[in-house]
């Protein structure tokens, strides 16, 4: 079902002007990621533009949402987000990967206002939000957590040691959403070189099924889809619930979609100037 | 004789007595419950108690998530797991965001009932130790046990407790008071110190009967907190002898003697040497055969001792720079422990 119209453009149009905070960020910090930042904004926004129950200016909220970025190489799109959701100064994320710097080059819980869980080691940010979520219920509190997993990411063995444990308690104030952009930093699908190839992806709904999870997919990048299929979860009952949101790595900038080397490079002044062209180039048929 | 006793059956009944203090605390078994005594949660408290599978990695996620929503998770399992299994885990969501998070590492040490190298854990010290933020305390017997693992749980961040199997003597009286990060004098004497940790203190008390018999007068020191290390009480006590000596049922890199190597070299150099596990790791069998293969018997720790008296007949310190007398009268010893003895405990032994 689609979402509210006015809703849904001024999103877009976040996820156009996230997309160059990105590249801006990334390109002042000389590091950085980029592909995977690309492909997660717009489930990062409709996470803090519409599902999540948060206070930006109190973020140590005890019975705040919780969201968890697991894939945590991609938080220069998060500090994004969280910036223009209030949680601190844009100017900031612009100080990404700096010395002294809130905006670390990976998520630090110490340091960031609106960081629930440190990470950065994959399928470590995978686990704490099952605690959060076993503690809630211990502890008689109503607030839902979200982890946000890579595709990529999966391949580590606590992601199914969690999901093992999140269904065998019935943990339904859980939801997991795996950033499904079939892309990885050096191997992928359809690398030619067989020695190249990781490919555990195939069956992905399957897999958190057989693990005892709710499934919903979506498309990743449109809220229309996206949207609903949070508020599904967050409606589901009796066990936890795995979003696979399909997505682009690199989505909106041509000639990052899909190129695994542009995981986590410095685009040039040239690349950089296309790159944002192309982005504004964008926003018209965002207002439409 | 000192009265034996569990060291882990007084983990499982600290948490049991926490749970009615504590309504926060939530203890999680990494599927180990009839071998830790997590069991005793499990069985009366059922609130406090959640199995999390054997999953290590996963159950340390778990309670860094408990630990930020404000709950003190307390992860039951065998030190070998603990500090092996899940330590990037541990580094990443526990350690690096201070989080309130208690390991119990049980099983720790040589004596791991006959399950051999995997389950010998001759490395969780050297390994926590360097983890910046942690805290890691051994105890010596059941009675410390129980007050550090109350000490610990009050304590803000992450703390590891090492806690062994089998019934070892109970060496402190009722009226002891366990202060984290404080080294604990428990014999007199100046031809040299001797630092103990965990239940390897009561091997060092018994080696210092031996070497009162020949002579020589060991100070023995029980080291409990090995992170944060007692600089000042390390120095004063290596001060009084001129000559150390450390002992551990643990590898000789990077555990008690190496925190005490760090803080002498540092503050106040004397000749030492550093009894332990000797960069090995362990094997199946008896009690009584692990130690005296491994050389971590009173025996073994008295040779040490001598040797080291034998390399340096002058210790260091200027206060010692005379001929340390020998045969004089033993102060009196603040407790009489028991020779050392194990029980075997009927049926079946742990898992894996």
């Amino acid at each position: 079902m689609p979402i509210d119209p006015v809703l849904k453009q001024d999103l877009q149009r976040k996820a156009v002007q996230v997309r160059k905070i990105v590249l801006q960020a990334v390109k002042k910090a000389g590091a950085g990621h980029v592909g995977g930042p690309l492909s997660m904004v717009e489930i990062a926004l409709a996470m803090y533009f519409k599902i999540l129950r948060i206070d930006p200016k109190n973020p140590a909220w005890p019975d705040r949402d919780r969201y968890v970025l697991s894939k945590g190489h991609s938080c220069v799109a998060l500090y994004a987000v969280l910036a223009l959701r209030g949680f601190f100064p844009l100017e900031e994320v612009f100080t990404y990967d700096a010395i002294d710097s809130r905006m670390q080059g990976h998520p630090d819980m110490t340091k960031t206002p609106g960081i629930d869980m440190s990470s950065g080691s994959l399928g470590t940010g995978a686990s704490p939000p099952l605690g959060m979520a076993l503690a809630a219920r211990r502890l008689g509190k109503d607030f839902h957590t979200w982890v946000h997993l890579g595709d990529g990411e999966v391949q580590e063995g606590q992601v199914w040691e969690m999901a093992f444990i999140a269904s065998q308690y019935g943990v339904d104030n859980l939801t997991a959403i795996v950033d499904y952009n079939k892309v990885q930093q050096f191997g992928f699908p359809k690398d030619g070189n067989i020695r190249r190839r990781v490919n555990p992806l195939v069956q992905l709904p399957e897999k958190w099924r057989a693990f005892g999870w709710h499934v919903i997919e979506c498309d990743g990048h449109d809220f229309d889809s996206l949207i609903p299929a949070c508020e599904e979860a967050q409606a589901t009952r009796g066990r936890p619930t795995c979003i696979i949101a399909h997505t682009i790595k690199g989505k909106g900038v041509s000639f990052m979609e899909g190129d695994y080397t542009w995981h986590a490079k410095v685009p040039n002044d040239e690349e950089l100037a296309k790159a944002l062209a192309e982005l504004d180039a964008a926003l018209p048929a965002a207002a439409e | 004789m000192a009265p034996m006793i569990e060291m882990r059956v007084a983990w499982g009944e600290t948490m049991l007595e926490l749970t009615r203090t504590h309504p926060n605390l939530m203890v999680l078994d990494g599927d180990l419950g009839n071998s830790t005594m997590a069991q005793i949660v499990a069985y009366n408290a059922p609130d406090f108690y959640m199995n999390m599978g054997i999953a290590e990695q996963n159950m340390m996620g778990v309670a860094a998530g408990m630990a930020s929503v404000g709950m003190i998770p307390w992860l039951s399992s065998f030190a070998c797991f603990l500090a092996n299994r899940d330590l990037d885990q541990l580094r990443v969501t526990v350690t690096q965001p201070k989080l309130n998070v208690k390991l119990a590492g049980h099983y720790s040490g040589i004596l791991t009932g006959k399950t051999g190298k995997t389950h010998i854990d001759v490395e969780d010290i050297a390994i926590l130790r360097a983890l910046p933020n942690m805290t890691v305390v051994a105890p010596a017997d059941a009675v410390e046990c129980r007050q550090a693992a109350m000490t610990l749980t009050d304590m803000p961040g992450p703390a590891y407790l090492r806690v062994t199997r089998d019934a070892t003597p109970v060496i402190f009286g009722q009226e002891y008071r366990f202060v984290l990060g404080k080294v604990v004098p428990l014999r007199e004497g100046r031809d040299l110190t001797i630092f103990g940790t965990g239940v390897q203190t009561v091997r060092a008390l018994e080696a210092s009967d031996l070497l009162a018999k020949q002579g020589i007068s060991a100070h023995v020191v029980h080291v409990h907190t090995l992170k944060p290390i007692d600089v000042a009480g390390i120095v004063a006590a290596a001060k009084k002898t001129g000559r150390v000596l450390t002992t551990e049922d643990h590898n000789i890199i990077g555990g008690l003697g190496g925190a005490v190597a760090e803080v002498l070299g540092q503050h106040h150099p004397v000749p030492m040497k550093i009894h332990g596990l000797q960069d090995c790791y362990g094997e199946s069998g008896p009690n009584d055969a692990i130690l005296e293969k491994y050389g971590l018997t009173p025996r073994h720790i008295a040779d040490a001792a001598k040797a080291l008296l034998r390399a340096h007949p002058v210790a260091a310190a200027a206060s010692q720079a005379k001929k340390a007398p020998r045969a004089r009268a033993k102060p009196p010893a603040k407790t009489k422990p028991a020779p050392p003895k194990t029980v075997a405990r009927p049926g079946k032994k742990g898992r894996r």
